[in-house]
């Protein structure tokens, strides 16, 4: 399961007085098991390039294929695209409509047109994944949850239809740091436990620096940098140039370096850091 | 990305046309309709239509914008004109099998006809040159008056004016909701109408759920800033009437004193 | 009016209908005259409704809120009350009433009944405040999340209020109109000397806050300075709330034995302390 995006370029409103274009020449491939973090502005391009990972949209110019296979070819079944890359909106709770949790989740299994007994388990799996408890809340209607629980169950109606690829828009926007942690926690396990690809658009660096295995950075509808979070990071003149800036532990680490420490010019968790500083302390003999 | 939705017939241009009173401009056209009704002659819908071209050259819409508000009335037209030409009696200019056509058929169906040409295009005159914000400002202006009888003229207005602001807001949402519907493998373009009809229940409870948690959201802010109904408002936008809404008066009084002269001293052509 | 300038909150309890608990339970807490207070803590702590009683949108079930002088409980008070303070909501397009922006932030006026002159006046001065000017007749549709909460505090700073309540004002927007209104609000609060009530529950935005209060279940938890309240990491934690990366790190590394200080925000104060034990 891989995706090859080569010269893909977007045009919104093509010939009109409000053309832009958001995609510039986009080059990417997408490895099967990568946990890509895309960071960039509102407006650099990244929700739109997000879309057109599913089919939702479709290039101007270029072309998109799954392990090989044009998206937008002739053969292609496009609601076979959309099971194997699932995309969840941002706030994707506004997209909630059944009756009850269970009936909203099934959506997708059952656009799919699987049996009933194939739903009812990818439903209390997909359930388990967001960490909501079946017999509490597969009755109960969506619509009373919190607001991070309608988020959980949101992207279990994603989980449900059990995509290769799946990719998040801003999975965390809006919620507070418990909301925030168990969805984090819930991608992780995916990621790990799953083998789940994972694509997800975040503003936190910090958030991504502990869980991304690679970072794609946009700006102005292209692709300015892409590598590990190390590599990345390492960056931070263009990083701050940019305007995202590095994570507070990276900054550290350069503002010790700074001071003449001897530490390693690439920290950028505050594990390592806490390592490397707990490693000087005692080399000086510290207690 | 629904940057350029325009909403209603307005037409987004700066004429002096755009620029009179909406009061007037509501008032004006009331007036046309009535000159409509008056005319008799062919030589009335002349004068009427010279004052359509008049007015298109004034407001910088083009006359072909102005005819498209008869799209939709086609079929209307052409059965009006179709029904008073084969089923009014009088002296027969021409007949076939059961088929009649009578002078006085020919003079009504023709009538008619240019009778509802001109009444859409005095009303989408004023559609087109006024901003639908705006005629929801004059409409609650004219109809202040009747307060007394406790007729809500200043919540009509505001309800009008809180849809145009959220009708962009919705529609982006709308996008946004069937895309993500379109994720989870939601067709709404496939299959027969109740498929179709059903297939939109994804979207409009959701679009519901939003426009309902929108209000109540806004409802608050409004009441946090103030509002509290009509009473003892003031306003930003103050109308005020102008050298160019005298002209315009005199202007449309001209014409119907024209057409009602015509009315008296033209003997019926039609 | 008295001359009372503050905003007082006298032992505050609010039930929502069909709630089997209290939303705001028995909370008090004094707000003075040109304060930046940030209020702290998760979803369901209480705080979006407390901020709800501060302007008589929601009257309290017992005890009392008095602003300025004025009981919120007063109907006669209610519009002084709203229009002394202020107030900005979360969803940035949910707080736009007009279709254009001079004549939003004239909303408020117009309720009030501000003269003409005077309301073009005061449009203008708060569009300018905020840095809008040049938007001010554009349609808000078009504005970033960022912008139309700026021009949401404009349609508020016109009806010159002593007060800016922000119910998680920046909780819907991204990083960058984060910052801009966070700032923005700031620098009404230093120049102009208005009393901000932040809600919020980003702890980056109330490191420089006066007072940070933290509430849960509808109870004040803690109280005090940003340093006083993030230095107890592990209430925070307790509290499902974030405490600064770098005062985390600090307390794991005293935890490990290193004497450094307990009350670090910053990466700054970081390199500063961490090099003052290392280097030779």
């Amino acid at each position: 399961m891989s995706m090859t995006l080569s010269h893909v370029c977007h045009t919104y409103s093509q010939g009109s007085a409000f053309e832009h274009l958001a995609l510039n020449d986009i080059n990417l491939e997408i490895r099967e098991g990568e946990f890509i973090a895309l960071v960039g502005h509102t407006g650099c391009g990244k929700s739109t390039l997000v879309q057109h990972l599913n089919g939702l949209l479709k290039p101007t110019s270029g072309t998109i294929s799954l392990d090989g296979e044009d998206i937008h070819g002739e053969k292609t079944d496009r609601r076979a695209l959309r099971q194997k890359v699932g995309l969840v909106f941002q706030y994707p709770e506004y997209q909630l409509f059944e009756e009850t949790v269970e009936k909203d989740i099934s959506f997708g299994p059952k656009n799919l047109g699987l049996d009933s007994r194939e739903i009812d388990r990818r439903v209390r799996q997909a359930m388990e994944d967001v960490h909501l408890d079946y017999e509490k809340y597969a009755n109960r209607s969506p619509f009373d949850l919190s607001g991070g629980q309608m988020r959980r169950v949101a992207i279990a109606g994603i989980l449900a239809m059990e995509p290769k690829v799946l990719v998040l828009d801003e999975p965390t926007a809006g919620l507070d740091p418990r909301g925030r942690d168990r969805i984090l926690t819930m991608v992780k396990h995916l990621h790990e436990d799953r083998g789940t690809t994972i694509i997800m658009v975040s503003h936190s660096m910090d958030d991504i620096a502990t869980l991304a295995t690679r970072i794609i950075v946009m700006s102005e509808g292209k692709v300015c940098l892409d590598g590990t979070p190390r590599e990345v990071f390492a960056q931070r003149e263009k990083m701050d140039e940019i305007g995202l800036g590095i994570p507070e532990a990276a900054r550290l680490c350069q503002a010790l370096r700074a001071k003449g420490l001897d530490l390693p010019d690439d920290l950028f968790t505050p594990e390592e850091l806490h390592g490397a500083i707990l490693r000087l302390w005692k080399e000086k003999g510290g207690c | 990305m629904l940057n350029n939705i325009t909403l209603g017939q307005y037409y987004p241009v700066d004429s002096p046309v755009h620029r009179l009173d909406p009061r007037i401009k509501i008032i004006l056209t009331l007036c046309l309709i009535v000159s409509v009704f008056m005319i008799h002659t062919l030589l009335g819908y002349a004068l009427m239509l010279l004052f359509v071209m008049l007015i298109s050259r004034l407001s910088h819409v083009p006359v072909k914008v102005m005819l498209r508000g008869l799209k939709p009335l086609r079929f209307i037209l052409i059965l009006t004109f179709l029904l008073n030409l084969f089923f009014t009696s009088g002296e027969t200019l021409w007949s076939v099998w059961i088929i009649e056509i009578t002078r006085e058929g020919l003079r009504q169906a023709v009538h008619y006809s240019l009778r509802l040409i001109f009444l859409v295009l005095s009303t989408s005159l004023m559609t087109l040159t006024t901003s639908p914000i705006a005629l929801s400002d004059g409409m609650e202006l004219l109809l202040s008056p009747l307060k007394v009888i406790h007729f809500p003229a200043h919540e009509l207005a505001m309800m009008m004016s809180i849809a145009l602001r959220f009708i962009p807001t919705l529609m982006e949402e709308t996008d946004k909701i069937m895309n993500a519907q379109m994720a989870r493998g939601a067709d709404f373009e496939s299959g027969n109408l109740l498929n179709r009809a059903k297939a939109m229940i994804p979207l409009l409870v959701p679009l519901f759920v939003s426009a309902f948690r929108r209000a109540g959201d806004l409802a608050m802010a409004m009441e946090a800033r103030c509002y509290h109904g009509g009473e003892h408002r003031t306003r930003l936008r103050v109308l005020r009437i102008g050298r160019n809404d005298v002209i315009a008066c005199l202007i449309v009084a001209a014409l119907l004193a024209l057409i009602i002269l015509e009315g008296i001293f033209v003997p019926t052509l039609l | 009016m008295s001359d009372d300038n503050r905003i007082l909150a006298e032992d505050v309890t609010y039930a929502y209908e069909e709630a089997d608990k209290n939303a705001v339970n028995h909370l008090s807490l004094e707000i003075r005259e040109g304060e930046f207070v940030a209020v702290l803590g998760h979803n369901g702590s209480g705080k979006s409704t407390f901020a709800k009683l501060l302007n008589a949108l929601y009257l309290p079930s017992s005890g009392r809120v008095l602003v300025y002088g004025m009981d919120t409980a007063d109907d006669e008070q209610l519009w002084n009350i709203r229009q002394k303070a202020g107030m900005i909501f979360q969803n940035p397009d949910n707080q736009i009433v007009a279709t254009v922006v001079r004549e939003d932030v004239a909303f408020g006026l117009e309720n009030l009944g501000v003269e003409h002159d005077e309301m073009v006046r005061r449009i203008d001065e708060a569009l300018e405040s905020v840095h809008m000017t040049k938007y001010a007749e554009k349609e808000p549709h078009m504005l970033s999340g960022g912008q139309k909460q700026r021009i949401a505090i404009a349609g508020v700073l016109a009806m010159e209020p002593s007060c800016l309540i922000a119910d998680e004002a920046t909780a819907m927007l991204d990083p960058k109109g984060r910052k801009k209104v966070l700032d923005t609000v700031r620098r009404l609060n230093k120049e102009k000397g208005i009393t901000v009530v932040w809600i919020t529950h980003y702890m980056e935005e109330v490191t420089e806050a006066d007072r940070v209060v933290v509430v849960s279940d509808g109870e004040t938890a803690m109280i005090g300075t940003p340093r006083e309240v993030f230095s107890k990491v592990e209430k925070m934690r307790e509290l499902h709330l974030d405490v600064p990366r770098m005062t985390a790190l600090a307390q794991d590394l005293r935890e490990d034995g290193l004497p450094l200080r307990d009350d670090i925000l910053t990466v700054e104060e970081m390199a500063e302390e961490v090099a003052r034990l290392l280097c030779p």
